[in-house]
């Protein structure tokens, strides 16, 4: 067979497309994972949580995060009755120690609000990260590739949850992952496996049989700064219109 | 032909721009990960090696496997909603190997009250006590089994081993 200045002008690119694939290798998946099967949130019930820092202790030693950094932490509000906008908010050491006890009660309302990365569908850290290194994995979990990651911290400027910081020793910028390595295995976060009341629970908005939809349905279910439009899927339940 | 006679020096410039370009293209080939850009614009690959990292709360699915008498206490009561490892701490590698790591017992002194103790903040349908004046420094699992807490419930099973 000849070969002719047209086949070599067909052959070339289909090379290159074949070539191209072979340098991109296979995806390395978790057995029976299959990632464009999940949509992953959390769902988050103020009226349960008590704030025992329980999640934040799970997180720190499933994650390995030093001290003083949180991936997730416990505000407790307190909400005078008369003024909405102003709540006195605390967190001592990401409440993972617990809180104070309240003294003499100046009447209001207090409650505690555990605070995660949003795992935003539209997230605003990942829009403006100038080198590719945070991203939304195609089952909607935020993630910051640490090896590609320069430590700009664009991304702690951006997250309008407060949700990430630059690692101390490894100078990239670190966040909550969903506990990506517990959800791949068919486990729950280490936060959820560790919430004694079922604040917290994991979300599979993909999965029809998840409890989440008929919860959403059933129940006064808001976001964090839903003015945004970042398309976070924490869901916050019983949520104070004071909380920022 | 007339129309370049002089125009020499623009093909060398575009063939230093060809030149420039192919440099471009093969250090590009080098550089980028190969993975990159195979969901969108990162490094793919970087999804597998989180996946990859080992887990340190072993699930409660894995304690229940072998603590079948716990889990059975346990599923009657009060706490039958509150995970294993939310009290006794990260024990993947007990469930790994259970020789390797023998959990050490919770001080429910410290335990209980990190839930119990009475705040204005908590739920007003949660139970909750002033440590003091509710226990006057007796230990909580004297009247309380820390399994199915409630007083009446059945006793702990005497030392919690795996069946």
């Amino acid at each position: 067979m000849n070969i002719t200045r047209r086949h070599i002008l067909i052959l070339l690119p289909a090379a290159a497309v074949a070539w191209k694939s072979v340098l991109a290798g296979t995806p390395e998946d978790s057995p029976n994972y299959n990632m464009s099967e999940h949509w992953w949130g959390m769902l988050i019930d103020i009226s349960k949580c008590i704030g025992c820092g329980n999640c934040v202790r799970a997180c720190q030693t499933e994650n390995d995060l030093p001290d003083g950094f949180f991936r997730t932490w416990v505000e407790r509000y307190h909400r005078s009755d008369w003024h909405l906008e102003n709540p006195e908010v605390i967190s001592p050491d990401g409440g993972k120690e617990g809180f104070p006890s309240v003294q003499d009660d100046p009447g209001g309302e207090y409650f505690f609000v555990p605070k995660m990365c949003n795992h935003c569908a539209d997230s605003p850290c990942t829009q403006v990260c100038p080198v590719g290194a945070t991203f939304i994995s195609p089952d909607g979990v935020v993630l910051i590739d640490q090896t590609y990651c320069m430590g700009c911290a664009y991304c702690v400027q951006a997250c309008p949850y407060g949700c990430r910081y630059i690692h101390p020793t490894k100078k990239v910028a670190d966040k909550c992952t969903l506990c990506y390595h517990r959800i791949t295995k068919g486990l729950t976060t280490a936060c959820c496996e560790a919430c004694p009341t079922g604040t917290r629970q994991l979300a599979d908005l993909k999965n029809p049989k998840d409890p989440i939809h008929e919860f959403l349905k059933t129940h006064k279910v808001q976001v964090l700064k839903p003015q945004l439009a970042t398309g976070a899927k924490a869901f916050y339940n019983d949520l104070d219109g004071s909380v920022r | 032909m007339n129309g370049f006679k002089d125009a020499g020096h623009l093909f060398r410039f575009a063939g230093l721009f060809v030149v420039a370009f192919l440099v471009f293209w093969v250090v590009r080939g080098f550089v980028v990960p190969k993975s990159f850009g195979q969901y969108g614009h990162y490094r793919a690959a970087a999804v597998s090696e989180y996946a990859a990292r080992p887990v340190k709360f072993a699930g409660h699915q894995a304690c229940e496997a072998c603590h079948t008498d716990i889990a059975s206490t346990k599923a009657g009561g009060k706490h039958a909603q509150v995970n294993c490892e939310a009290c006794h701490g990260a024990l993947a590698k007990h469930a790994e190997d259970p020789t390797s790591l023998t959990p050490p017992k919770p001080d429910t002194a410290v335990l209980c009250v990190r839930c119990h103790a009475a705040s204005a903040a908590k739920p007003k349908d949660f139970p909750q006590i002033d440590a003091v004046s509710h226990a006057n420094g007796v230990p909580c699992e004297t009247c309380h089994n820390p399994h199915s807490p409630a007083i009446g419930a059945p006793p702990a099973a005497a030392k919690g081993g795996a069946q």
